[in-house]
């Protein structure tokens, strides 16, 4: 099948499973921001919401996201690998025109983001990280999880804070490139349109950054408690 | 010589024998160099000297030496063609140099590009690509009439925007990656566009695209170094079209 093997296919796969990576940051993002109290019950309500649903629902969604991890990964090394062989001398004056910092180092800020995605789930998810302050373990006064509780208590930390942070960073990094060059591997793009996909997806790495360094900031500062 | 001030210049010259020789860099001064020169007369005086003094020229690509033939292949300073917009090597001027300048000079570096003497590659392996497709299959005989087809204006421009692309390299030998995209995506587009090119368009791009790969060119990852090398401004917007082409031809 022409779309595994050969160039092309393999960057198409790469930009969509990383597309749809992109996007379950998104909503991942708006459930976090319900810890600033816009939802009735705060984030333990949403945490309360997202475990009642049907199991199936539940599995199937975290067998695609690891699906879709899992692909992106492969053929990032795979690619990767590849293209180092694509010129196997160097030149001795190193000259880039219009390549950014972002764009050559896709393989170690995807190898931080993956690291940082392993540590995460521990830390969150499967709660193993801290099992002292584990929401699961740790009800609060309606019976839910206490995810609020088990946060604070992660980010008044200022180590696990700076982790989060600068994963983030990395994260900007890797989008700045990743979502316009997802536009231009499925070939949704032009000389008209590129500037301006690439100012929206530099801009939309950036809301993500922003929103999501936002949680562990504002514990960090007391601002949330 | 009284009118013009000219330039003493240190060239650090890439020098291989043949594609098993391991190479090295050798350094070499320009002398009497004047602002009007080319970069490949400046070249040709050096030639010159090292001729007279009984030692082995450097060898290099040329041909037109007007601008249009892509023959000439040189990365001067890490930049393919010298990284003046939209200008090859032969159409490069020593103004745009000082005096007392060190000048790196080597050869395209792709695996796809093998090194045939200093600065000379093989670039057949584009003509690889275009054997796999990038032509259109049609009766010889009677000449057709020259409007029986008729293409809207923008379409047809946007056609020769393609194929400005004269087949140097440049954008191989720019790419971080060795691949060959912008030149495989300017041959495409250039056919795609137009109604004779259109009935084997699937078949091209799948062909085409798996040359690239079989020659052992590298992969795209959109840094658009590619556009920035190439000597005659072919824009990426025609890898996009290539992509579009590949998707589509998956479906058809």
């Amino acid at each position: 099948m022409q779309l595994l093997k050969s160039s092309i296919g393999r960057k198409i796969l790469m930009a969509i499973t990383g597309q749809a990576m992109v996007l379950f940051a998104v909503i991942h993002l708006l459930g976090n921001s319900s810890i600033f109290g816009w939802l009735p019950g705060g984030i333990n309500a949403y945490a309360h919401h997202l475990h009642s649903l049907p199991a199936p629902v539940i599995i199937g969604f975290r067998l695609g996201l690891l699906v879709f991890v899992c692909v992106h990964v492969w053929f990032g090394i795979q690619l990767t690998i590849e293209n180092r062989g694509g010129r196997p001398q160097q030149y001795a004056v190193k000259t880039l025109q219009k390549a950014t910092f972002a764009s050559e180092n896709m393989i170690w800020t995807g190898g931080l983001l993956v690291a940082f995605i392993l540590y995460h789930l521990l830390h969150f998810t499967f709660q193993v990280v801290s099992p002292e302050t584990a929401a699961l373990s740790h009800p609060d006064s309606l019976g839910n999880p206490n995810v609020l509780g088990m946060v604070v208590a992660a980010f008044q930390n200022m180590f696990v804070t700076l982790i989060y942070a600068g994963a983030m960073v990395v994260l900007f990094l890797h989008l700045s490139h990743g979502i316009q060059s997802f536009f231009q591997t499925l070939g949704w793009s032009n000389d008209r349109v590129q500037p301006f996909i690439t100012k929206a997806g530099t801009l939309v790495a950036l809301g993500l950054f922003l929103g999501y360094a936002a949680v562990p900031l504002t514990i960090l500062l007391r601002i949330l408690k | 010589m009284s009118d013009h001030k000219t330039m003493t210049l240190t060239l650090i010259v890439w020098r291989q024998k043949n594609a098993s020789d391991p190479g090295k860099f050798e350094t070499y001064t320009a002398k009497n160099i004047t602002e009007h020169h080319s970069f490949l007369e400046m070249l040709d005086c050096v030639n010159e000297d090292l001729i007279h003094t009984g030692k082995d020229p450097i060898v290099f690509d040329h041909d037109c030496r007007e601008g249009i033939c892509g023959m000439c292949s040189q990365v001067i300073n890490g930049a393919p063609h010298g990284g003046q917009d939209r200008t090859t090597v032969c159409q490069l001027h020593m103004r745009k140099f000082k005096d007392g300048d060190t000048i790196y000079i080597e050869p395209w570096r792709a695996r796809a590009f093998p090194i045939i003497r200093d600065l000379i590659v093989d670039r057949s392996a584009l003509d690889k690509i275009i054997q796999a497709g990038g032509y259109t299959s049609c009766h010889t005989g009677g000449v057709a009439d020259g409007n029986a087809i008729l293409i809207p204006k923008p379409v047809a421009d946007e056609a020769m925007d393609a194929a400005e692309c004269v087949g140097c390299g440049a954008c191989v030998a720019g790419c971080p990656n060795g691949a060959a995209m912008l030149f495989t995506g300017a041959k495409i587009s250039q056919l795609a566009l137009l109604p004779q090119g259109q009935a084997e368009a699937s078949a091209r791009v799948r062909n085409m695209s798996d040359a690239m790969t079989e020659c052992g060119f590298g992969n795209c990852t959109n840094h658009y170094e590619c556009m920035a090398a190439c000597p005659k401004g072919i824009n990426v917007k025609f890898i996009a079209r290539m992509n579009r082409e590949f998707l589509k031809a998956q479906f058809a």
